[in-house]
């Protein structure tokens, strides 16, 4: 299988957030990046995919060159190969349009994304992909079984779940449960080692036409103090006159 | 130029989120003086019944199965619109961005208010896991809004509520094989009040005391990351960054310690309660009541206190 998994490079989840003195972009300062956390469920699917049927991992990223140690820690978890779409891109429909060139002009079997990326948290990106390539596709993906050039694929819908059949290629959007926390690889001294021989290849964006724009980035005010209560009844009270919850 | 919103049924019966839905077109619809005209399943019991919410029109066509078909069928009807509104369910968060492809639109995903302006369309987001607010411009074609559900709430203003059918070709390039939906249980993305536990409980044999002060208040229950990924939960019920983020009008934290991973899917919440024993729980910083108990004393006790108290309503 010719597998591609698109890659987040993202604030760590512990990462303290704070915005440029403009307040229009995130002030990268101390932070620590990952590998989107949705992302990885994709990988370890990937993984186990290849493992199962054979076939070679592509991981995928459009951004800039900062975010070549997050593909390079994608190679030594256990990918073959990586791309780096060569922007700095402000929306995500020029992402999924970066992403749409290169998969059109390259025989994928499967497109493996996370459900959405920890930082702008837009869920856009692999619906969009999939649309543009009109291909079938799967969000919140929790179960994908693949047999020959079919696939069955789990995603979760508010309070249940959904199962669809259908044909390959297909895009996934997944999430915990695609695979489990605990089969989440992290990299060995020998895959980092091989991570570094293995092709990380650079492409010229061709996309520019960003539809949405940042004007601003703030911080949620902090909130007030916890009231602590000693009773059951002072919160049942509380809650009914002050916060008007129940 | 009509503002389009998608008003989603499940068995035929509208959802809270889609008449949320037509509220938010509604405001939008009165900023830039134009109407409102929604989108629904021909199947759906009473499509008049969105007139009391602000629809001008009612357009009922016959759904296709899949997100993607609905996304096609949409494209062809916002043609020549001035927006489109989605509501941030499971559904319309795989239909929007498909739609945005298709449609050259202008898509906001996660957003939380109706908007500011319309010249060009600006709406507030959370973003960087809710530890970010994002005011976005709407520039480059059709402005779509996705909100999250019960962010903006439901407003009741008559729209003229004119009921026509229509036909919309759509293409479903997946079939639905299974589909289920747990029966009597409050959906936890569209839930008012959330009652959520962590490993304070000890065990899943400890959650019976949940599931009751959750049924007393008509809450979903919810879990921290470590009970679902130890088992004692379903993942579908893990509330923070990798799992579901909520906003309900009231979330109760029992035993949960308040990592950074799991603030970040509840702090949109209106009113958060925390019941911990250790005083120095990160949670009571995001919290608006907090209790320092026992959860195997507390909760009976609350159990009790709250039955009184809608017994008393």
């Amino acid at each position: 299988m010719n597998l591609l998994v698109c890659i987040s490079h993202v604030p760590d989840t512990t990462a303290k957030i704070n915005f440029d003195a403009a307040g229009t972009a995130l002030d990268a300062t101390g932070v620590q990046f990952v590998i989107n956390p949705y992302d990885e469920f994709s990988l370890t699917k990937a993984l186990h995919l290849k493992e199962a049927h054979g076939g070679s991992i592509t991981v995928i990223n459009v951004g800039g060159p900062e975010t070549e140690p997050t593909l390079r820690k994608a190679l030594a978890i256990g990918a073959d190969q990586a791309i780096r779409i060569n922007a700095t891109p402000t929306d995500a429909i020029t992402v999924a349009k970066e992403l749409k060139n290169h998969i059109a002009a390259n025989a994928y079997d499967l497109i493996l994304c996370g459900q959405e990326s920890i930082d702008y948290n837009g869920q856009q990106v692999p619906a969009m992909l999939a649309a543009l390539l009109n291909l079938p596709f799967v969000n919140a993906c929790v179960d994908l079984t693949i047999d020959g050039s079919a696939a069955t694929a789990t995603g979760e819908i508010d309070g249940g779940h959904s199962t669809y059949a259908g044909a390959l290629p297909m895009v996934i959007g997944g999430k915990k449960g695609l695979v489990e926390e605990k089969d989440l690889r992290i990299p060995n001294m020998r895959g980092i080692m091989t991570a570094r021989s293995k092709p990380l290849q650079v492409l010229e964006a061709t996309e520019n036409d960003a539809a949405t724009r940042a004007a601003k980035f703030v911080k949620p005010a902090a909130k007030s103090a916890v009231k602590l209560v000693d009773s059951v009844d002072e919160l049942v009270h509380l809650l009914h006159n002050e916060a008007k919850a129940i | 130029m009509s503002i389009i919103v998608f008003v989603e049924d499940w068995n035929n019966q509208f959802k809270k989120a889609s008449f949320e839905a037509v509220s938010y077109a509604k405001s939008w619809a009165e900023l830039a003086g134009t109407t409102v005209t929604a989108v629904t399943s021909s199947g759906a019991a009473d499509p008049a019944a969105l007139a009391a919410y602000g629809a001008d029109r009612v357009l009922t066509t016959t759904l296709a199965a899949t997100p993607f078909g609905m996304a096609q069928q949409l494209a062809t009807i916002t043609e020549g619109s001035a927006g489109m509104v989605i509501a941030g369910t499971s559904l319309g968060r795989s239909i929007a961005p498909a739609l945005a492809a298709l449609s050259g639109g202008a898509l906001s995903t996660n957003t939380t208010g109706t908007p500011s302006s319309v010249s060009p369309v600006t709406v507030e987001r959370g973003a960087f896991s809710s530890k970010g607010i994002e005011t976005i411009e709407l520039i480059g074609g059709l402005p779509m809004v996705s909100f999250v559900p019960n962010s903006v709430g439901i407003q009741e203003r008559a729209g003229e509520g004119l009921v026509e059918n229509l036909d919309a070709t759509g293409t479903d390039l997946l079939s639905i094989t299974e589909q289920s939906i747990a029966s009597g249980k409050v959906a936890l993305p569209e839930a008012e009040v959330v009652v959520s536990a962590g490993r304070g409980l000890k065990g899943p044999e400890n959650w019976t005391m949940i599931e009751e002060l959750a049924a007393i208040l008509g809450a979903a229950t919810a879990c921290s990351k470590p009970v679902s990924d130890i088992g004692w939960r379903p993942h579908s019920e893990h509330v923070g960054q990798t799992g579901i983020q909520v906003n309900p009008n009231l979330y109760i934290a029992i035993g949960i310690s308040g990592a950074i991973q799991h603030l970040a899917g509840v702090s949109a919440s209106k009113t958060i309660v925390v019941v911990n024993t250790d005083a120095e729980a990160p949670f009571f910083k995001a919290a608006d009541y907090g209790i320092v108990g026992d959860a195997f004393e507390v909760v009976p006790q609350l159990v009790n206190a709250m039955r009184a108290f809608k017994a008393g309503q």
